[in-house]
């Protein structure tokens, strides 16, 4: 397969002064980051440090309580469609429907972002070849799990926001991951991916979301 | 295929595989019906006058079941987050679902409705009036749930609220579907409630899937 030219593009996603507030809880500030093409940022922190919330704000879901999110200088808001465009997002949940099978799974959300080539690569890649006709009820949770991030490889988007992706992966599928990671940059894509297990990626810098907690005084404001 | 329509096939087999709602929804429908003469006696003439009341507030009431589970389970397993996500606008989407929810309830409730009639002993004279409204009339149904649905996701007891919501909007449905009714079978000619319901279709299609939206977008921050 010819590498996506949708993968292509120049400059930075860039995020400046960022700060989150879930509920009443502000739960990081002043936070700044940058990532260009065929870059990856690994987020690390304890739990509740709001690695999931940063991810949800890079694909615009939410709002930021303050700072800013821009793509090649322009803000990510200005033109949100053109954004979720370029955007893969796994979050916790695997939004999958007990009732369709692997297969359909997987080809209903290729078909969503307008992708018409077949979809049993993208389960081969995850060695979910044999799973497909099975009705989602049946996998199991590290299924579930590589069948929710065979969307990645089954259409081609600039951007991966992964939450905890390792999340019940076999050491199999884990090396897949990496492995369309790597793949993934070497055609300019970038990655950000939130974990709590010590993995190797290549020139990705470390993110600790523990270094943005506000302090007591902040708190109270 | 547009994304559009893979959406609106989607819901629909969803439904068809889980086979609950439509089934559901035209028994309430049947079983409501069938009380009344029970209730009120079976005086031809007394049914014949209060026929077309009581068809159209059971299958208010009937269209109402159904509506929790709108964007329901598609927030409880995260494809809510994702299809949030897709190129396709969120608007676009709450109509693609909202066509799906009508094929699913509001279609068969139409087919159904005419012979509840015929059991109440409508003046036949109101039938062509009765199916003209119920084809424009329940379409909005669908619509103004959505509104509904998209404001109760999440919240505890959420089918109360979503009835509480949405009752009072049904109003003016109800009121010219059974208008259309009794106009035709006085000789008036139904025309002016038929316009009416139809201009109210026209304004739900154009703002409910803004509204709807706004409510979904909410709910996932």
């Amino acid at each position: 397969m010819p590498p996506d030219q949708t993968l292509r593009t120049t400059g930075d996603f860039t995020g400046q002064g960022l700060a989150c507030r879930r509920g009443e809880r502000l739960i990081f500030r002043g936070l700044d980051f940058g990532l260009g093409p065929g870059g990856a940022l690994v987020l690390i922190g304890p739990n509740g440090s709001g690695k999931s919330s940063l991810l949800r704000l890079m694909a615009g879901l939410t709002p930021p309580e303050a700072g800013s999110l821009a793509w090649n200088d322009s803000d990510i808001r200005q033109d949100p469609g053109a954004h979720r465009a370029r955007l893969h997002f796994i979050g916790h949940s695997d939004a999958l429907k007990p009732v369709l099978s692997a297969g359909e799974s997987l080809a209903f959300w290729a078909r969503m972002r307008g992708t018409s080539a077949p979809i049993e690569p993208a389960l081969a890649r995850f060695g979910l070849a044999d799973a497909a006709g099975l009705p989602c009820r049946y996998l199991s949770a590290g299924q579930k799990r590589r069948l929710a991030l065979a969307r990645l490889v089954g259409t081609p988007a600039e951007l991966w926001l992964l939450d905890e992706p390792l999340t019940s992966l076999d050491s199999d599928a884990a090396a897949q991951l990496l492995a369309a990671i790597a793949e993934h940059r070497a055609q300019g894509g970038r990655v950000v991916l939130s974990t709590h297990a010590p993995i190797e990626l290549s020139a990705a810098p470390r993110l600790s979301l523990a270094d943005f907690r506000p302090t007591p005084a902040e708190l109270l404001a | 295929m547009s994304a559009f329509l893979t959406l609106v096939a989607r819901d629909l087999r969803l439904a068809l595989r889980q086979g609950g709602d439509a089934a559901m929804v035209i028994a309430f429908f049947v079983l409501s019906v069938v009380l009344f003469p029970f209730a009120v006696g079976p005086e031809p003439e007394l049914l014949q006058r209060i026929a077309a009341g009581i068809v159209w507030v059971t299958a208010l009431l009937a269209a109402l079941l159904s509506l929790e589970r709108l964007f329901q389970a598609d927030y409880e397993d995260g494809s809510l987050e994702a299809l949030a996500l897709l190129p396709l606008p969120l608007e676009a989407q709450v109509l693609a679902k909202c066509l799906a929810h009508w094929l699913v309830t509001g279609l068969p409730l139409i087919i159904v409705a005419p012979l509840l009639a015929l059991l109440l002993q409508l003046d036949p004279a109101g039938y062509p009036a009765l199916i003209a409204g119920m084809v424009l009339g329940t379409p909005i149904l669908s619509l103004i749930g959505a509104i509904g649905a998209a404001l109760s996701l999440g919240a505890r007891r959420g089918g109360v609220l979503l009835s509480l919501l949405v009752l009072p909007l049904y109003i003016p449905v109800l009121i010219f579907g059974v208008a259309a009714i009794e106009a035709e079978i006085q000789g008036f000619g139904p025309r002016p409630d038929l316009l009416l319901l139809a201009a109210l279709l026209v304004l739900a299609v154009g703002l409910v899937p803004f509204a709807a939206a706004a409510a979904l977008r909410l709910a996932l921050e």
